[in-house]
C-alpha cells in the first residue's frame, strides 16, 4: 500500500513539471505587457520601463526566466504579486478558504442530491421519474454557468428578494478571520444572525456551482446502478428476502460507487474551473476571482503560482479517489 | 400434501422481437422432504419456472398460473412484504455461478449474518455463533477465519458452500438449487452434490435440484421432471424413468448417457431446441423426434396419465397397450 502511494507520488513529478511549463508559457503567450499594465493610465518613461524590465528579469532569455521560476518553485518560493507585492503563497492561502468553503458546499449538495436521484431513477427505470430526472440532468449539464447564475440572481435575489446578490456576509457583521471559513468564523464570533447571513450568502453560489457536478453524478449513478442491478449478487440479495431499500441502497450502491467516486473526483477539477465564473459573478473573494483579476493585470507570478497550486490539489484529490476504490471494493485493493 | 404446488405456470418475456414464452403450462409438485430433480437442456425453462416461484424474475417477465402456492400460501397474490418473509426463510435458492452470486463488497460473514438478521430474532453473538456453525455444516475449514474473507479470496467450490450455508441459514423447508455444480470442477461437483443430499437428509427439507446432467439425477434424486422447450414433458420416479422412459425425449436423453451407450459412437439428438421464432406446431419435440408422424407435427400432444409419466406425447413409449412402442409409432 505504502509502495503504491509512493509510486503514485512519483508520477506527480512529470505532471508537476508539465504544469509549470504550461502555466509559465500560458501567461506569456497572452498579449499585453505586465509593466505597462502596472504603470496604469499615468504611463511611464522609457528609462523607468527599462529599469523595471531588468528588475523583473524580462530581458533575460525565456529559458533563463523559466529556470529562475522553476528553481524558486522547488524551494517553495512562488514569487511575489506584481500588484500587491505580497508573496503569492500568502495571497493564495488567504483566499483559498473562501473557495474551499464554496466548493465543499457545492460538492456536498451535488453528492447528496445526485446519488439518491440516480439510484431512484435506476430503480424506476423507464418510468416517469426516471425520464423527468434524466432530462433535467441533461438540461443542467448543458446550462451555461454564467447565464444560469444571472437567472438565479434575477429570480431569487431580485424578484423574490430571498437571497443576497453577492459577497460572503452582510456588511453589518465584522469579526476576525480565524479559520477563513465564513460559516465557522461567524459561529465563533457569536454575533446574532451572522451565521444565518453567511448561509444565505452561500446558497445561490453553491447551487450554481453544484449544477453541473450534480447532473454528472446523477447520470453516472443511474448508469452504474443499472449495470449493477442486473448482477447475480443482487438476485441473491433478493432471494434472501431483503428489503428493496437495503438491496438498492447497500448491496447495489456500494458496487456502483466506483464509477461515481471517479466522477466526483473529476468534478473537483470542474468545480475549481467553475469557481472562476461563479466567484466572479457573485463577487466571491476566492481564488477563482483572484485568478481572473490576475490574468487581467498580467500578474505573472500569481497566475503561474495559482495554476500550479490548483493543479496540485486536483492531483491529490485524484490520488485520494484511487485510494478510495480499494476501500469501497476490496477486490480492487492493492496487495 | 405438496409443499410447493404449481399448476399451469407460463412465463412470457417481453423482448424486442415480441413475447417469448420461456415456460409453457408447467405443473410442479414437491412434497415436504422430497428430493426432486428438474432436467433439461439450456433454455428449457427449468430455472425460469423456479425463479417465478421465488418471485425473482426481472420486470420484463409476465407470470401466469392457475395455481402457485407454498404450503397453502398463494404465491400469485402475496404482497412484496409477505413474500420477503417467505423467501430466504421458508424457501431459499442457490444459483449457478457462486463467484458472481456473492456480493464482492462484503465479507462472507456479513452476507450470512445478514440472512439471519433479516428473518430470525438473534442478537449479534448468536448470529456469529450460528454463522460459524453453518460454515461447519457446509464443510468449510477454519470457519471463524473464513467469516472475515471476501468472496474473491475463496475458490468457486468454497463460495458455493457459502451460498449453501446462507440458503439454509434460516432452516428453510424447501431449497431450490439451480445448477449448483455447473460452474465447478468435476471433483468439486461431487462434493457439493453430496453436501446437498446430506443436508437434505439431515434437515428434512424439500430439495429441488435443477440440472442438465442425467448422471446427477440418477445418483441423487427420488423423482425427476424432464423439461423441453419450456414444457414439462415427463414426470416420474427416477428408477422408473431410467427403466421405462415414456417420452421419446427422455428416452433419447438417456440413450445419450455414456454409461448406457451400446455402440462406439454416442447417440445424439439431431437438431436444436426451438427458439422464439421457430416454434413448431403440434408437439415441440416433433422436428427432432424419430417417432414423429403427421399428428405429432400438427396437433399439440395431450398430457398422459400418471402411470405414463404424465408424458406430453401422442404416443408414449412403453405404454401398457400391448403393441410395442416401435410399432405404435410406425
Amino acid at each position: 500500500m505504502l509502495r503504491y502511494i509512493l509510486g503514485r507520488l512519483l508520477t506527480f513529478i512529470p505532471t508537476f513539471i508539465g504544469v509549470t511549463i504550461v502555466s509559465f508559457g500560458f501567461i506569456r503567450v497572452l498579449p499585453g505587457d505586465p509593466i505597462i499594465v502596472m504603470a496604469g493610465e499615468r504611463g511611464m518613461d522609457q528609462e523607468r520601463y527599462n529599469e523595471l524590465m531588468n528588475q523583473y528579469g524580462f530581458n533575460d532569455p525565456l529559458l533563463v526566466q523559466f529556470w529562475d521560476y522553476l528553481t524558486g518553485v522547488l524551494q517553495g518560493d512562488l514569487g511575489q504579486s506584481f500588484v500587491t507585492k505580497r508573496p503569492v503563497w500568502d495571497e493564495f492561502f488567504a483566499l483559498f478558504p473562501a473557495t474551499l468553503e464554496l466548493s465543499i458546499c457545492a460538492i456536498i449538495l451535488a453528492v447528496m442530491l445526485g446519488i439518491p436521484a440516480g439510484v431512484i431513477a435506476a430503480v424506476n427505470r423507464g418510468k416517469f421519474f426516471d425520464r423527468a430526472l434524466m432530462s433535467t440532468a441533461l438540461v443542467g449539464y448543458s446550462m451555461p454557468i454564467f447565464w444560469w447564475a444571472l437567472l438565479m440572481i434575477i429570480v431569487f435575489s431580485g424578484t423574490l428578494g430571498w437571497t443576497p446578490v453577492s459577497g460572503r456576509i452582510d456588511l453589518l457583521y465584522y469579526f476576525d478571520n480565524t479559520t477563513g471559513f465564513m460559516l465557522i468564523d461567524s459561529l465563533l464570533s457569536g454575533q446574532d444572525g451572522a451565521f444565518l447571513s453567511a448561509v444565505r450568502h452561500l446558497i445561490l453560489p453553491s447551487i450554481v456551482l453544484a449544477t453541473i457536478p450534480l447532473a454528472v453524478i446523477a447520470r453516472q449513478t443511474r448508469s452504474a446502478m443499472l449495470e449493477v442491478l442486473s448482477e447475480d449478487y443482487i438476485r441473491t440479495a433478493r432471494a434472501k428476502g431483503l428489503r428493496p431499500i437495503r438491496i438498492n441502497g447497500l448491496h447495489a450502491l456500494r458496487n456502483a460507487m466506483i464509477p461515481v467516486i471517479t466522477v466526483i473526483g473529476l468534478s473537483v477539477g470542474t468545480l475549481l474551473a467553475g469557481a472562476i465564473l461563479t466567484e466572479t459573478i457573485f463577487s466571491w473573494p476566492g481564488i477563482g476571482k483572484w485568478m481572473v483579476d490576475s490574468i487581467y493585470r498580467r500578474d505573472y507570478p500569481v497566475v503561474q503560482g495559482g495554476l500550479l497550486l490548483i493543479a496540485v490539489m486536483v492531483m491529490v484529490v485524484n490520488l485520494t479517489v484511487d485510494l478510495l476504490y480499494g476501500l469501497i471494493n476490496p477486490k480492487i485493493r492493492k496487495r | 400434501m405438496s409443499l410447493l404446488r404449481i399448476r399451469n405456470l407460463s412465463v412470457d418475456f417481453a423482448t424486442a422481437g415480441g413475447a417469448f414464452r420461456a415456460v409453457d403450462k408447467v405443473d410442479v409438485d414437491v412434497a415436504e422432504g422430497e428430493l426432486m430433480a428438474i432436467v433439461g437442456e439450456s433454455g428449457s425453462g427449468k430455472s425460469v419456472s423456479m425463479l417465478a416461484a421465488m418471485g425473482l424474475l426481472p420486470w420484463t417477465a409476465t407470470v401466469t398460473a392457475d395455481e402457485m402456492s407454498f404450503d397453502g400460501t398463494d404465491l400469485r397474490r402475496i404482497s412484496g412484504r409477505q413474500r420477503r418473509k417467505l423467501i430466504g426463510k421458508e424457501m431459499s435458492m442457490i444459483f449457478q455461478e457462486p463467484m458472481s452470486s456473492l456480493n464482492p463488497c462484503f465479507t462472507v460473514g456479513f452476507q450470512i449474518k445478514e440472512a439471519l438478521r433479516q428473518h430470525l430474532d438473534m442478537d449479534r453473538k448468536e448470529r456469529h455463533r450460528r454463522a460459524v456453525e453453518l460454515l461447519e455444516m457446509v464443510g468449510l475449514p477454519a470457519p471463524e477465519k473464513r467469516l472475515a474473507s471476501f468472496p474473491h479470496q475463496l475458490s468457486g467450490g468454497m463460495n458455493q458452500r457459502v451460498m449453501i450455508a446462507m440458503a439454509i441459514a434460516c432452516k428453510p423447508r424447501l431449497l431450490i438449487a439451480d445448477e449448483p455444480t455447473t460452474a465447478l470442477d468435476v471433483t468439486i461437483q461431487a462434493q457439493i452434490l453430496d453436501l446437498l443430499t446430506d443436508l437434505q437428509k439431515e434437515t428434512g427439507m424439500g430439495l429441488i435440484l435443477i440440472t442438465h446432467d442425467m448422471g446427477v439425477v440418477a445418483e441423487t434424486a427420488e423423482r425427476v421432471c424432464v423439461h423441453y422447450a419450456g414444457q414439462k414433458v415427463e414426470d416420474q420416479k427416477v428408477e422408473d424413468l431410467f427403466t421405462t422412459p415414456h417420452h421419446p425425449y427422455s428416452a433419447a436423453l438417456l440413450a445419450a448417457l455414456p454409461e448406457r451407450a451400446t455402440e462406439r459412437r454416442l447417440p445424439t439428438i439431431p437438431g436444436v431446441v426451438p427458439g422464439q421464432f421457430d416454434r413448431p406446431q403440434g408437439c415441440l419435440f416433433s422436428p427432432r423426434c424419430k417417432y414423429a408422424n403427421e399428428t405429432c407435427h400438427k396437433v399439440e400432444p395431450p398430457v398422459q396419465p400418471d402411470d405414463l409419466g404424465r408424458a406430453r406425447c401422442h404416443y408414449p413409449l412403453y405404454s401398457p397397450l400391448e403393441k410395442p412402442a416401435e410399432e405404435a409409432h410406425a
